[in-house]
């Protein structure tokens, strides 16, 4: 049974990608026509099979997005806290994700920093917990850089810039993932110290740059 | 340096096998090896993707798809995956042949530099620099006592030496005129030229290069990047702004240097209007300096509007919030030799570019005095001259203003040396011809550099506000029965 539920969030994911991140009403489910798992979704209201094509019902998106959510958390989690290696990821991840239920899912967003996107830049949709970011419960391990403490060091984690100008400044600065970084001070800018090198930058790249505490 | 041939998704993908294919198809007449050009055509570098077009057209399409293949695999621009590689092959070559000896305890410039960033210090300390460095240096030393002696004895020897010599070769009044003159070339422009402009340029590069050496501008940047930010500029404004107090119209030229077309227009317009050049600073401060209460309410007005203009500027232009990085050299001691040749090398390069538009000016000078073009002209501007409670006789120096600023600062500083200007009347004065048009110079740049549409319109557009924050600077003083 506990397979199947997965079987079925697996699904909804995949409709997710090809239908609102695709842009796409309806896909394709040949291959997928005499899964059990269709006909449970299509029980739950979730997916309808209009002219031989699947799509999601509003309430599947909804949930669509629950799944999505907690696949790209997971998926940040392994990255970032535990550093696993890119190729074990995704199958870690996978497997992970189906564990990751409510106060579970709230609690790791949090403990991340609430991240905008997953490892591989793709968007994570908000959950309630990260619009009310500020009450925060839980001592994060991943944070952006301008919330960490003066004098402390940060390894970054990655890098939230959708501005392509911003991220090459960062790469002049030798601010890539891995790299440690000293902060010196906070105001009036962001002083910082990379290897040998003090930079000054200002408070939205500063917000930017997601590192763990050393 | 090899990427791995490795790659999450499709093999043919992977970084190395693309550039292995770019690199094939390029031959090797380029200034940069095959490998070079294919990184960069890789990160999309503009300017090698344009060469290539050129050089090679038949195979740009080839590559570009090559690129776009890629590029669809990868979350992050490709300069990021190849910054991450070659970090990687960085560390490992440093791990294998560098040793890290202990961190060594802060020394002194660490400390002064912890002090120059320090907001509470750093204010303070940036106050006594311009003090001690502009104010006291520059303005006092430079442009009062040195001048002071220069134009003595230019006026008392050179001078009338000159006039004499041409009025007796030359029986025309007007070319006599034209040239020893009251604004002729020899006894204005050059004497201007030379007493008055050069020895306060050469005194104003002078400290700038020293603060330049010791690696205080980025922490000027550093401390001014919030206040900035709020002007629609970022902290790196910071350079052509200090320089803008030595000539404004260089610093037009250095905006060049900001990195969006609305930074740029921003600097150029407060440049123009709120940024007294030093030749114009020189005699300002000579003007009030016996009024030491007109001049903090003077410096205080022009940085007032300063921030006002620039922050009301920020909010109707539309575009992006600027971003801001600078790097923090180590402080140093700055090497007398270099600043002597950086700032030979400064005053030679703007004698000469100044040189002649001086002299251009006093012959305008001239021939709108013989076509009383510019009776008419200051006939124009009596009427607000004495509305912002001036003598009408300010109106020629307010005029002559445009043809240099600080033509119009002498020419105030003469009327002042005569007594007929009160310490309120010296106070408006400097606030509007501070924040008055641009000298021809910097007029012509701001064209050149803006269009001349644009150009233009911050003209005409300093032109106002400047009679406008005078006249309020006047009515204000009379009506709380102020008298300086």
């Amino acid at each position: 049974m506990m397979e199947r539920k997965d079987r079925v969030e697996e699904i909804l994911e995949s409709l997710w990608i090809i239908t609102v991140e695709g842009q796409k009403d309806k896909s394709d489910f040949a291959l997928l026509r005499d899964d059990e798992a269709i006909k449970d979704l299509i029980k739950m209201g979730y997916v309808f099979i209009k002219e031989n094509q699947l799509g999601l019902t509003e309430a599947g998106k909804i949930e669509a997005q629950k799944c999505i959510r907690r696949h790209r958390l997971a998926e940040r989690l392994m990255t970032d806290v535990f550093v696993e290696k890119s190729k074990l990821i995704h199958e870690t991840s996978c497997k992970f994700e189906h564990l990751l239920h409510k106060d579970l899912e709230k609690s790791i967003c949090t403990l991340l920093g609430h991240p905008k996107t997953c490892p591989h830049g793709k968007p994570i949709p908000p959950g309630s917990c990260c619009r009310g970011a500020s009450k925060e419960y839980l001592k994060k391990i991943i944070m952006p850089l301008a919330e960490l403490e003066i004098k402390k060091k940060g390894k970054v984690a990655y890098l939230q810039t959708g501005n392509r100008d911003v991220l090459q400044k960062m790469i002049a600065m030798g601010v890539l993932p891995k790299t440690e970084i000293l902060l010196l001070q906070k105001f009036p800018s962001y002083v910082i110290q990379v290897g040998k090198s003090q930079f000054a930058i200002d408070k939205e790249m500063a917000s930017q740059i997601y590192v763990r505490q050393v | 340096m090899q990427f791995e041939k490795n790659h999450d998704g499709p093999i043919e993908h992977s970084l190395e096998i693309a550039l292995e294919k770019i690199e094939g198809l390029l031959y090797d007449k380029y200034p940069l090896s095959r490998r070079a050009v294919g990184l960069l055509l890789l990160q999309e570098d503009h300017e090698i993707h344009e060469m290539v077009k050129e050089s090679q057209p038949t195979i740009i399409d080839h590559i570009e798809k090559i690129i776009s293949g890629v590029k669809a695999h990868y979350a992050y621009p490709i300069e990021y995956e190849i910054a991450l590689r070659r970090r990687d092959e960085v560390e490992r070559i440093i791990n294998r042949v560098v040793k890290v000896a202990k961190e060594e305890a802060q020394g002194i410039a660490e400390k002064v530099s912890a002090l120059m960033m320090n907001p509470i210090a750093g204010f303070p300390l940036l106050f006594l620099i311009l003090y001690f460095g502009l104010y006291k240096f520059v303005g006092v030393f430079g442009a009062g006592t040195v001048v002071g002696y220069i134009e003595e004895t230019y006026d008392s020897h050179l001078n009338p030496l000159l006039v004499k010599i041409f009025s007796s070769f030359i029986p025309w009044r007007i070319v006599q005129d034209l040239l020893v003159g009251e604004y002729g070339i020899l006894t204005l422009g050059l004497r201007y030229a030379v007493a008055l402009i050069l020895p306060i340029v050469t005194f104003f590069f002078l400290v700038f290069s020293v603060i330049e050496d010791t690696g205080y501008l980025p922490r000027l940047a550093m401390l001014i990047d919030r206040t900035f930010k709020k002007i629609g500029l970022s902290g790196r404004a910071v350079i052509p702004m200090v320089l803008g107090f030595g000539c404004a119209t260089m610093a037009t030229l250095v905006t060049r240097t900001l990195p969006t077309k609305r930074e740029r227009l921003i600097a150029t317009m407060l440049l123009a209007l709120a940024v007294p050049c030093s030749a114009q600073l020189g005699v300002i401060l000579a003007l009030l300096g016996g009024h030491p209460k007109a001049m903090v309410l003077w410096a205080g007005i022009i940085m007032m509007v300063f921030l006002f203009i620039g922050f009301l500027t920020a909010k109707v232009l539309p575009g992006e919030r600027p971003s801001f990085y600078i790097e923090i050299p180590p402080l140093r001691m700055p090497h007398l030799g270099n600043i002597f040749t950086k700032t030979y090398v400064r005053v030679k390069w703007y004698f000469m570019e100044i040189l002649p538009l001086f002299l251009l000016a006093s012959v305008l000078i001239w021939l709108g005095k013989l076509t009383r073009l510019f009776d008419f002209l200051i006939f124009l501007f009596t009427k607000p001259v004495t509305m912002i409670g001036l003598p009408k006789e300010a109106a020629k120096a307010f005029l002559f203003g445009f043809f240099r600023r600080d033509y119009g600062a002498a020419g105030l500083y003469d009327l002042h040396k005569n007594g007929l200007l009160t310490g309120d009347q010296l106070l408006v004065a400097c606030v509007a011809l501070t924040l008055f048009l641009p000298c021809i110079a910097q007029f012509l740049m701001n064209l050149r550099q803006r269009g001349w549409k644009t150009g233009v319109g911050i003209s005409l557009f300093t032109l106002f506000i400047s009679f406008a924050i005078a006249f309020m600077v006047n009515l204000a003083l009379n009506k709380l029965g102020i008298s300086l």
